[in-house]
């Protein structure tokens, strides 16, 4: 198959089958673009720093993003045309149905199951990126490099503080990269 | 058909601005939205306004876009959603392709690596704080406990692809609704 057909494809079905705003697409993504080895999964936590830090919704960055990576412009027209097109496709559908949709008991229903399933899938793909920043190369113990470990994990604490005093994600990034320049090169 | 070509020009500039200047994503875009096209275009009335969001939070795809959609539908017809879409997503794109080409010339720098190595640290703390949010808006039920427990379990621990546990899960919302609508009756 051709990467352009790829690309809408594989975006085209995250798209469908995303519930909510914010990182609710992140579990597929982070799944897809991991099983088409498009993206190793520290770049995917690079780029949501940079989502955080450009303007537009995180979905459309990251499939141009992933496009442009693997495709050029044209990869990046095909992921966006293909996250973009289900929602067109369905919320045309809907608005002709506004007021049956907006009261019908299944969609509600079926609401109920999908809100804390998207929590559990976001709770899965927190986990993979917490091993993937602290243990870089794995379980294995003697890779292990603890004044590397340290630095994370005191990040990690400190910003989590901080972003639930509500530090703006922008300040959040910028003050992680200075800790990370510093001790990057305090300690190599 | 000239007046309805200058909303759809209107709908595209507005959401272009609503693509181009908020930062965060679609949840960030929500009260800019309303402000545009409540207060300032008065295209939308308040009480649908909320609807609207309400629709485009449980329709798949991003919030961003189905609202953009959405409302772009309602002004204009199918093209004025078109036209609303294509500004709301063009920002993105021009932004994070010029990003993608700058990023690589840049990656190979120590000091960029450096950055990153912390930056990744730092990005735990934003998704664990939206977890955190998104927990504190979840019902708080057994049945919510044993979905959020089930989808964690098959995404972290097998190879089940993930659309067959939202598939799964909605269907379970759908059949627990039914069994308490029924025991409601009896």
């Amino acid at each position: 198959m051709s990467i352009f057909l790829e690309l809408f494809i594989t975006f085209f079905k995250i798209g469908l089958f995303t519930f909510g705003g914010g990182y609710a697409m992140l579990p597929l993504i982070q799944k897809e673009v991991l099983a088409h080895d498009w993206m190793e999964i520290e770049e995917i936590i690079n780029f949501i720093a940079v989502s955080e830090s450009t303007p537009g919704p995180f979905a459309i960055n990251c499939a141009t993003y992933v496009g442009m990576e693997t495709g050029g412009v044209v990869g990046a027209i095909c992921a966006t045309l293909g996250v973009v097109l289900p929602s067109f496709i369905v919320i045309l559908i809907v608005a002709r149905f506004y007021k049956q949709f907006k009261e019908s008991k299944i969609v509600s229903s079926v609401m109920t199951g999908l809100r804390p399933a998207v929590i559990g899938l976001i709770g899965s793909a927190l986990v993979s990126m917490i091993l993937t920043v602290f243990l870089p190369n794995g379980f294995d113990l003697g890779s292990i490099v603890i004044p590397d470990l340290l630095v994370s994990l005191a990040i990690a604490v400190v910003m989590t503080v901080l972003v639930f005093k509500k530090v703006h994600p922008i300040i959040i990034i910028v003050l992680s990269a200075i800790v990370g320049i510093v001790s990057g090169f305090l300690l190599n | 058909m000239k007046g309805n070509l200058k909303t759809c020009l209107t709908l595209f500039i507005t959401f272009l601005k609503i693509g181009a200047f908020t930062f965060g994503g679609g949840y960030a875009m929500i009260p800019i939205i309303e402000k545009e096209m409540v207060e300032k275009h008065k295209w939308i009335k308040s009480e649908d306004i909320l609807d609207i969001f309400a629709i485009a939070e449980s329709t798949p795809g991003p919030i961003a876009i189905n609202s953009a959609t959405f409302i772009g539908y309602k002004i204009g017809g199918v093209f004025g959603s078109f036209c609303a879409t294509f500004g709301v997503v063009l920002p993105s794109f021009t932004i994070i392709s010029i990003i993608s080409l700058v990023l690589r010339e840049f990656s190979d720098i120590k000091a960029v690596q450096y950055a990153f190595n912390g930056i990744r640290a730092g990005v735990l703390a934003l998704i664990i704080k939206a977890l955190v949010s998104m927990y504190k808006k979840a019902p708080k039920d057994i049945f919510s406990y044993i979905l959020m427990g089930v989808s964690f379990v098959l995404a972290a621990f097998t190879e089940i692809n993930v659309i067959f546990v939202i598939i799964g899960c909605g269907l379970a919302g759908l059949i627990n609704s039914l069994i308490i609508k029924r025991r409601v009756k009896e």
